[in-house]
């Protein structure tokens, strides 16, 4: 066992308790902090990937923007309705699903014989080019569509 | 490949462990070491004097979650200026619309920042 | 590093963000799990970009739209979960059924 596979091990066994606290929590403010254990994680996984701007993306935007977005929208409701809220009808529904649904997605993965290519390792000067000649349709219709939650969070939100 | 990224990371590896173990022993130390002995006026939260209120949670105005939005809205916009600005130093491959191409984005973003001017979103009241 | 360990990883984080959304009924817990499937994906795109694609720049553009829309979707969302709050008083997806009919 390589080091490499002992530090992913610990990344994705922090990934995955992030998430289990993330659906098992009931209390809103415990489940934002799962999340961010999750996200954070997540970003020590890109970086495993060589993926060091995605690693860098993922902090920027979802450890600062949207953690503090989610807790600005919780100071909004009152804190009595936190736990107030409790899912008991649809879980044993929701665990046979999910299961089922991990099953049919493993299943493809253990068949394959892809693999093994060793990692390639990309560097941010070629993803700009790339990001800025082939997919620039694509860059463009992303500040729409920022524009767009922009005008809509604002038109939903406003008091009157 | 891996010994090379091991090498790269090693010191955030490093402070990572140093981090979890400074902070680790100092809640044991406090655990340890600090005497413990309950009564209900320590249990209260400090307010001056004052009794406290039962309700400690004050409800913020929908408002200022605007201003929230505007973050997380041009917070990913710096996410794209950052190739950006790697694509456009570099002298003679790129063409020169690559800047254009960033004034259109900015331009459909800062539409969005005047439409909030025009409603009165900025104002802090 | 094998890619099955990544896909492994991205499949079981999806299950559980599938798992609940179906299962929460506050809204913000919802939209925090439909958080966990789109990190699954963007873990997915990303490690086969590295191992397959020569380049290994693709799944990365896509990652980072992902995200970029993960984002817009998660301000719009709060913000409309904000204004079902206002609306009847509490944040719960079983309760808001005053437009079906």
């Amino acid at each position: 066992m390589s080091g490499e596979v002992i530090v992913f091990t610990i990344i994705s066994a922090m990934v995955l308790f992030g998430a289990l606290g993330v659906v098992s929590t009931k209390n809103v403010g415990h489940a934002t902090l799962y999340l961010l254990i999750t996200l954070g994680s997540v970003a020590g996984i890109f970086i495993l990937l060589l993926a060091e701007f995605l690693a860098l993306v993922q902090i920027l935007i979802y450890g600062g923007a949207i953690t503090i977005v989610l807790l600005f929208a919780l100071m909004l409701t009152r804190v009595d309705e936190f736990s107030s809220i409790k899912d008991a009808v649809q879980r044993p529904v929701a665990i046979v699903v999910s299961v089922l649904l991990l099953g049919v997605i493993i299943t493809p993965f253990l068949q394959e014989t892809l693999g093994g290519q060793s990692l390639t390792e990309s560097n941010l000067r070629t993803l700009g080019h790339e990001l800025f000649t082939k997919w620039l349709i694509p860059f463009e219709v992303a500040s729409l569509v920022l524009l767009v939650a922009l005008i809509g969070a604002i038109v939903v939100g406003r008091d009157d | 490949m891996t010994e090379d990224l091991a090498l790269k990371y090693s010191a955030v590896i490093l402070v990572t462990f140093i981090g979890i173990l400074a902070i680790g022993m100092m809640l044991v130390a406090n655990f340890l070491l600090a005497p413990k002995k309950k009564t209900l006026e320590k249990a209260l939260p400090f307010e001056c004097g004052i009794p406290a209120s039962p309700f400690s949670w004050s409800q913020i105005h929908m408002r200022y979650y605007i201003f929230a939005i505007l973050f997380l809205i041009f917070d990913v916009e710096a996410v794209f200026l950052l190739p950006w600005i790697l694509v456009f130093m570099e002298p003679i491959t790129m063409s020169p619309w690559v800047f254009y191409e960033m004034v259109f984005f900015i331009a459909i973003l800062l539409f969005g920042i005047v439409y909030s001017w025009k409603k009165g979103m900025l104002k802090w009241k | 590093m094998e890619l099955i360990y990544f896909e492994l990883l991205s499949a079981v984080l999806f299950s559980i963000g599938v798992y609940g959304v179906l299962a929460r009924r506050h809204a913000v817990l919802v939209l925090m799990s439909i958080e966990l499937i789109l990190n699954a994906v963007t873990i997915n795109a990303v490690a086969y970009a590295t191992h397959i694609d020569a380049s290994g720049i693709t799944g990365q553009i896509i990652a980072i739209f992902v995200i970029t829309i993960a984002a817009a979707e998660f301000g719009l969302a709060l913000a409309i979960i904000l204004r079902l709050y206002s609306q009847q008083s509490n944040a719960n997806l079983d309760e808001a059924n005053r437009m079906k009919w």
